[in-house]
């Protein structure tokens, strides 16, 4: 019941005022893992006209992408059941599913639904989850992926991502000097993408709030990189930081009350923290060389960051309240950049640079560290907030895309926007 | 018609005249750069006398048609720099010599310079070695004359490419500092 009530506030914050822009983004899963979940998912009954949303469809499309499950095509399901009465367990067996998933979706008026789906263990032919979730003609996807997510976590025992976003930067460059620059969000799938910021000069370094409700980004519309928090409900947006040199790199604390930005208005590159109700800036890097790129640990007890002051570009760790900075990245090579923590703190994700630029992982615990991706140009990797999955950017055939890698490197995705380049990914939080 | 042009007019002619077409020598352009410090590296005379006949006749200044002589260092507008490096090349002195003269002999003037890195690594640390190009093109300037107030920087990072391959030469096309007169 809890979780109802949840849903449907997270339901009613979804009205966006965004306006869509850009093609949907398109998602290949280039790998998997051995021994995915065999799971086989019925078109959910509906006895109206075509709704707007295959919502089946969507949940087996989540969990095929996820790399951890094998989703029966849809012709080759033995049987349509919509009902657990309907369901005669051995006609699965025999098709080798484990799971199935069957449901159905009832109009409420005024362009209401209830979703009704239940989630059957073939074996036993026992009933592992079930669930009637609320939804509109709007957000029929969104309860797909709310369905995914306690599919997800019934069988793997693992938090779902498939119910939140991603925010990225999409470039349409005619030449050098003009060149159109969005800032989108998009559901973690890709579809349902919204132009959140349109400008004809760069947009930089999106970053979420904890709560999901605002994005910190760097917009160069005032011919210098200034800091602008943005509501994306409202659209509403407050010039945070600016002036003097560089003013980039935004990165929330975990309270949400604060942001940890670059600025260089003192000579060169430092890491200050910002008051965002205040606006009172704390100044906590004096060294001469470049500190830029902070990130906070998810308890808010320490902040990383890049600095080249022992030459190249190296991951060092400091108090958010300053002090001394300890490096981190030691044997990796002479480029490190770009860190952020794994949700749970233990790992930091960074681009690291050698004969191309691969986004590593570093076991902050042990100080073993895997290269997950092996193309030349990949950059700005993310965090899913379970923790299971990392965007990046990458080039691609057509110019930069979207990746995604889990953190043991078993499974791959690519996502590409129809046109121009994207890049910059950042996952957003658990939609509370 | 604004005096100190037409001075500075003046002036050039009569160095012109003096000098011929001398290379700058830089240790006169750092003890304070003039407008008879300016090398004109080709000595295009019909040029510079087109310029007069402007400057006496509109009110553009020489200093006008020299920023737009094709045959001027002062042409050169964009600065280049190697791999993970914020040195200015041997190559661009002469380049950063003529703007620091410009600048010291119209105080009145301002520019934008801008930095820009290549798309190699991440894009904020790009971000600070773009500002660290356009610094050490504005210390230079500085060192030879110009005041601060005359320069504003701003990094670009690697968010402005002019050349859009993922090569070495197009690399090096982007490693750059923007000169822009306002």
């Amino acid at each position: 019941m809890k979780f109802l009530i949840s849903l449907i506030l997270a339901l009613a914050a979804l009205s966006a005022t965004a306006q869509t822009g850009g093609g949907p983004l398109t998602i290949r899963i280039t790998q998997g893992v051995e021994g995915a979940l065999p799971i086989a998912i019925v078109p959910f009954e509906w006895a109206g006209q075509p709704l707007p949303q295959d919502v089946a469809q969507v949940v087996a499309n989540d969990l095929t992408r996820s790399g951890r499950f094998r989703t029966m095509p849809r012709e080759d399901l033995p049987a349509r059941p919509s009902d657990v009465a309907q369901v005669n367990f051995k006609d699965w067996r025999t098709v080798g599913m484990d799971n199935l998933v069957i449901g159905r979706i009832t109009a409420t008026g005024d362009g209401g639904y209830m979703v009704e789906f239940r989630l059957l263990d073939v074996f036993t032919g026992k009933q592992l989850a079930g669930f009637q979730i609320p939804s509109h003609v709007s957000n029929l996807r969104l309860t797909a992926h709310h369905i995914s997510d306690i599919i997800f976590k019934t069988l793997l025992n693992m938090d779902g991502a498939f119910s939140t976003r991603i925010a990225y930067v999409t470039v349409d460059r005619k030449d050098a000097k003009n060149s159109t620059y969005r800032l989108q969000i998009a559901d973690a799938d890709g579809y349902d993408s919204k132009t959140i910021l349109e400008s004809r000069q760069p947009l930089m370094s999106p970053a979420w709030s904890p709560d999901g409700n605002r994005l910190a980004y760097v917009s160069f519309e005032d011919r210098n990189s200034a800091i602008y928090i943005q509501d994306i409900r409202t659209g509403q947006r407050d010039k945070v930081v600016s002036g003097l040199g560089i003013n980039s790199s935004p990165a929330f604390s975990p309270d949400g009350g604060r942001l940890a930005v670059t600025r260089s208005m003192e000579g060169n590159p430092d890491i200050y923290v910002v008051d965002i109700a205040t606006k009172q800036q704390r100044r906590l890097t004096t060294h001469e060389a470049i500190d830029t790129e902070a990130s906070w640990a998810p308890d808010g007890s320490a902040i990383v960051f890049t600095s080249d002051r022992g030459g190249g570009p190296q991951i060092y760790r400091m108090s958010p309240s300053g002090g001394d900075a300890k490096r981190v990245t030691f044997n990796l090579g002479n480029y490190n950049s770009r860190a952020s923590y794994s949700p749970d703190g233990k790992k930091l994700v960074m681009v690291n640079g050698g004969s191309g630029f691969r986004i590593v992982v570093l076991d902050l615990e042990t100080g073993g560290s895997r290269t997950l991706t092996g193309s030349s140009l990949d950059e700005s990797p993310s965090f899913a907030p379970n923790g299971s999955m990392i965007i990046y950017a990458t080039m691609g055939g057509r110019g930069t895309e979207l990746a995604a890698v889990s953190v043991d490197g078993t499974v791959k995705q690519r996502l590409a926007l129809q046109q121009g380049q994207v890049r910059e990914p950042a996952w957003g939080p658990f939609r509370k | 018609m604004n005096r100190a042009i037409l001075k500075s007019t003046l002036l050039l002619l009569v160095a012109l005249t003096a000098a011929g077409c001398s290379s700058l020598n830089k240790k006169s352009a750092a003890s304070g750069a003039s407008v008879e410090d300016r090398g004109i590296s080709s000595g295009e005379m019909s040029d510079i006398d087109a310029a007069r006949s402007q400057g006496l006749t509109d009110g553009a200044g020489a200093g006008a048609a020299e920023l737009n002589d094709p045959n001027s260092p002062l042409s050169v507008r964009v600065i280049y720099f190697d791999y993970d490096s914020s040195n200015i090349r041997q190559d661009f002195q002469s380049v950063v010599e003529a703007h620091a003269a410009y600048l010291a002999a119209h105080p009145e003037t301002t520019i934008t310079l801008e930095g820009h890195a290549d798309e190699r690594g991440s894009r904020e640390y790009n971000l600070a070695l773009g500002e660290r190009r356009a610094l050490a093109v504005r210390r230079q300037l500085v060192l030879l004359g110009a005041t601060a107030g005359q320069i504003r920087t701003v990094s670009y990072g690697e968010e402005r490419p002019v050349a859009e391959g993922h090569d070495e030469q197009s690399y090096g096309l982007n490693r750059r500092a923007e000169i822009s007169y306002q």
